[in-house]
Order: structure tokens, then sequence, then C-alpha cells
């Protein structure tokens, strides 16, 4: 296979289009134009045939892996499979053809899918409404942490500078308290792995705002304190926010809202089955509690009747969040999911997701070692910390040695309460099979550990792309081709 | 484990080197070790007032980024310019490469820190 890039591919005056004959007058580009705006010299692209082209693409395809390609336990982060259906229904052009500009009225089917949207998922989060403006998880934290300071603030309470967010929390959430104007206090886990509750006990005060909670927690534990946490927090006049990254292990089985919490978003693009990975498109919707109701981005989308519409009335908003209404198409497609799996479906799948957590967790913690051994939720944390003491293979080492196994490696070094950590999630719809050859690779990987240590440093052996050098891509990335 | 005797020691793994009313702050051998790699040091702004325990700056490794807390309160009054370019001097030199050094405002602060032995005894146990 050729590691060309596209440009190098270039021969000049090569093309793989023609353009038709002119069936207007030519007319120099300088007459419309002003010049000050036409460039000078040519574009530098590509001159490469039709062919040349195709094979360049299919030969990048053919190296690409995702769900579609075989399994993809990647924990934290929900990589399960999109339903096919899904796209279907995403390509219907009453939706691909519409314009955001045009008129309410001929658009009511696409703002009756944003409602039906906003309610099903108020619905299984057990929140009172919600909005779909954000584009993504963090921007949903965002959009949460600024609903947590419009609600300070109509209450006039400028003393709260301080989010509280768990060591088991998921990795955004600091940055995202961070950069919304919150100095972050860490809480941290007692020897369940739990939130400790001596430890928030030391830090609520009437300076703290909110914590910032992922339930199930990052290491695939439910917090079962969740009510006393959130009867804590409400007592000191704080706020709770839901990070909805683990939704996948709870659905139709227990709700945020009733836990508790104000704030949650959900990404679509992980418990929703909508396209995950190559920075997005995603969508991160929030949903809140009656106490930050009146703050949500405005437009809202509101019912009349039979009529829907956007709704600008809200004098307390926290402003927009979206420059239109988020993204409309990865929208449609967990709205799809929704309907077709139904309120039976997707507890279902949250079944089988926590199930298929669990055998995997059995089936290798007698080889791996388990940091907390206690059932899961829809993912759990392995500890590399011991094959690298006694054979010096690192979670690195058997994450590359996956690769070889055609499996993509799960979440490493994540979370950081773990030392060597190996964070698996399974997804719902993999079969026994899989997850048998999934146990199988990684128990070879341990013999080959014990018995062969060199060949997992070395590991993959056959990736289109050998071991990558981490810090040279980390201190001298090449962000751009040059010519030579 | 490199643990030399003549510093003090935090549960975070920072280092505290004393020179009259200065404190210079590190990261220890074995923190640097638990990052791997460290590809960025973010460099605190000098002339900053800090608090004790508070967030100083951050270490970033190819593994993941860690906050580095200050140990004492006062004022930042030099940081390692040598690490803008050359983080790896931590990997290779964890003691030798100060991150950020803080006048102290009440060097008392210094005797809830850990010394040589216990913070060996410290790791062990983690």
């Amino acid at each position: 296979m050729s590691n060309k890039l596209i440009f190098e591919l270039s021969s000049d005056g090569r093309t793989g289009y023609r353009f038709p004959d002119l069936d207007v007058p030519a007319a120099p580009l300088e007459e419309s134009v002003s010049t000050s705006l036409l460039r000078n010299s040519k574009p530098e692209l590509p001159e490469v045939s039709e062919v040349d082209i195709i094979r360049h693409y299919t030969s990048l395809a053919k190296r690409n892996f995702g769900v579609d390609a075989g399994f993809y336990p990647l924990g934290s982060c929900t990589m399960k499979y999109n339903p096919k259906i899904n796209e279907d229904v995403g390509g219907f052009s009453g939706f691909t053809s519409i314009h955001p500009l045009q008129s309410e009225e001929s658009v009511q089917g696409y703002l009756e899918m944003l409602y039906e949207t906003i309610k099903s998922l108020s619905e299984i989060t057990g929140m009172k409404w919600g909005t779909l403006q954000p584009y993504a998880g963090a921007h949903g934290e965002f959009t949460g942490m600024k609903l947590f300071k419009s609600y300070f603030k109509k209450k006039g309470d400028k003393k709260r500078t301080k989010i509280l967010v768990p060591t088991s929390a998921h990795g955004t959430n600091p940055a995202s308290a961070r950069i919304s104007g919150f100095q972050v206090e860490e809480i941290t886990a007692d020897e369940r792995g739990l939130v400790s509750i001596e430890n928030l006990k030391e830090h609520l005060s009437d300076e703290v705002a909110g914590i910032m909670l992922t339930n199930p927690n990052t290491l695939g534990l439910f917090e079962k304190d969740i009510i006393e946490i959130a009867r804590l927090v409400h007592e000191a006049g704080g706020l709770l926010y839901y990070d909805g990254a683990n939704m996948n292990a709870i659905m139709g089985k227990v709700r945020p809202g009733d836990m508790g919490f104000d704030v949650i978003h959900l990404n679509l693009h992980k418990t929703m089955s909508t396209p995950h990975g190559g920075g997005g498109p995603g969508a991160g919707p929030v949903f809140v509690s009656d106490r930050l109701i009146d703050f949500l981005p405005a437009p809202d989308v509101g019912k009349d009747g039979d009529r829907y519409y956007f709704d600008y009335d809200k004098p307390h908003t926290m402003g927009r969040v979206s420059g239109f209404y988020g993204n409309m198409a990865v929208l449609v497609r967990a709205y799809t999911y929704i309907i077709t799996m139904g309120s039976d479906g997707l507890q279902k799948a949250s079944e089988y997701a926590v199930l298929n957590a669990n055998y995997l967790k059995e089936k290798l913690k007698t080889t791996y070692h388990l940091y907390y051994d206690t059932v899961c939720m829809h993912e759990f944390v392995l500890s590399a910390k011991k094959m690298k003491e006694e054979f010096g293979i690192s979670a690195l080492d058997i994450a590359k040695g996956l690769l070889d196994y055609g499996v993509h490696p799960p979440t490493i070094y994540f979370p950081l309460i773990v030392p060597e950590a190996m964070m698996i999630e399974p997804t719902e719809t993999e079969s026994k099979e899989t997850l048998d050859s999934f146990v199988d690779a990684m128990l070879e990987i341990y013999k080959t550990a014990k018995e062969n240590p060199e060949i997992l440093h070395e590991a993959p052996l056959n990736t289109a792309v050998r071991r990558v050098d981490e810090v040279l891509a980390a201190k001298h990335p090449i962000l751009k081709w040059k010519p030579e | 484990m490199n643990i030399p005797g003549d510093l003090k020691y935090t549960e975070g793994h920072e280092w505290i080197r004393v020179e009259g009313k200065i404190a210079f702050i590190g990261i220890t051998d074995h923190a640097q070790h638990e990052l791997g790699d460290i590809v960025y040091v973010e460099l605190p702004e000098v002339d900053t007032e800090i608090d004790s325990k508070e967030e100083a700056t951050n270490i970033e490794s190819v593994k993941a980024a860690a906050p580095v807390y200050s140990p004492v309160s006062g004022n930042i009054v030099k940081i390692n310019e040598e690490l803008e370019d050359n983080s790896e001097l931590i990997n290779s030199d964890a003691y030798g490469s100060y991150i950020f050094a803080v006048e102290m405002s009440d060097a008392s602060e210094l005797d809830g820190l850990m010394d040589a032995a216990a913070y060996k005894e410290f790791l062990e146990k983690e």
C-alpha cells in the first residue's frame, strides 16, 4: 500500500475532469471580482486522474477501523453500533433539503421531530425540559455551567465560585468548569471507588456552586450514595450536574432527575447511536430540573395546538449556544434510534450493555488485575500494574498488542485513580462469540507478556502503521505538508 | 526509588527544596515515572500570589495531564524557563529540574510536609 499523500501523487496537468463547453459568453474574472481579492499564484491543489483519486481514498478507507469493522470496547466513550435505519431516516429529503432560514410553517415536520426528541429525552432522563442546541458533550457541559451561573446571578449570589469534581468524574468535567470561570476542587474516591462522603462534606460551603458527577462513574461503578450526595449539595445551596457519558448503563432503570440532578447533558453520539468520532458532528443536548428551566438557551422549541415553533420569549435565558439549532442531522438519527428501540428496547440495551461488561470482567479478572472487584455497570477497569512490575508490560503494550488481533484497544491510563488503567466497555450489541474472542485475545496477550515480552514491546506488528513515537508526535507534530 | 534526604515531599508527589525564604518546587522521580514521557510543562507566571494547596501549573505527558500544587503560600518569584523547550529534563533529572519557586509567606507550612523517610513509607503504602 502506498503511504503517499494525495499531494505527492500529483503530476502537472493531469486531471480527472472535463468541463463541458461554455454555453454563455466568456468574461474575464477581473470584471466581476475586484483584483485585490484575486490570487496571483495558482492554488497548490493535487492534479490526479480519477482512478488515482479513487485508489488513494479506497486505500485509506480500508485502513480505517470503526464499529462497522470490528470490536471496539472503548471505555468512557460508548462506541456502539449505529443501526443503518438511522441513516435511511437521516437521508429523507424533508430533512436534508431544508434551510435553516425557511419559514416555520414550511418545516413543521422538522420542528415536530425536535420537539418530540426533547420530550423523549426529558422522559428518559427524568428532567423537566431541555435544549438540543449544544454541538457536543463538552459544549453541553459548558452550557450546563453557564446555567449554574445564570441561576446564581438571578439569586444575587456572587460567592459561589467553586465546582467540585470527583476523581472518578468524566475527564472533561474539570476543563468545562474551568473554562466557564469556576475554580475546580477535587473530591476523592473512597476504598469502594465511590465519592467519599466525608471528603465531600469537608468541601461543601457557601462558595460551592455545585458538583459535576458521572453516575455510574468512570470506574463503571454506580454511586450508591447519590441521594445523600444530592441532599448534601442542595442543603449547602449548590446544584448538581450529571455528565451523561455513562447513560448507556441506566436507560429505563434509573433517571438522573430522580437522583436529584439539576442539569444533565447527553452524548447522543454515545448513548443514542449517532455517528461518533472524527471530531464530530456530535450532539450534547442539555436537560434541566425545575430550578433551571427559565434559564435554558433560546430559542426553545414550543408547541401550540398542532403548530410547532421556535420560542424566543425567554426573559431569563442564558442566551444562544448554537447559531441555528444544533446539529440537526445528528438529532434526526438519535430520534430514529429512540423511536425504533422504544422504551422496552432502550431498557434492554442498557441491560445487555451491563451484562456484557460483567461477562468480560468475570472472564478476565483471574488473569488481569481488577481494581475494584464488584458488580460493574456498562464498563470496568483493569490494571496492568502487576504485569508492568513482573513482565515489564504496560497498559500501552497490551493496547498495542490488541491491534494485532483486529480489536480496537480499550481506553488506557484513564481514570487516573487506577495505575496502568484499561477501561473496557463492550456495549450491548456484541454477541457472546465476539466477547469470547476478545477474552481469548486478552489471554493470549497475557501469555505473550509472560513468555515473550519483547514481542509486545514491538506491537503492533501487522498494522499499516507500526507503533508511533508519541513524544515526537506531541512535541514536534507536522501539521502541514510542504512541497520539497 | 530515588528519594533524596534533603528535600520535603507532599502526598501529591511534589518535592520542595528550601533555600532561605525561597521554596523550589518540582515533581518526584516516582511522579515522573508514573506520568511517563513528559511533553509539555505549563509554567506559572512570575509574581503571582499563590495559596498552599492551590493548583500552580500543569504537566502533560503522553499518558495524562497532571496538576502541580503549590505546597506553600507566597509569591512565585522564579520559574524554570528551560522546561519550556526541554520538558524531558523532568524525566531525566526530576530533582534537578524545579518547576517554580515561591517566596514563602508562612514557613511553618513546611512542618506539614513529609521528609524522605515518610515519603518512602507513603509510596510503599500507595
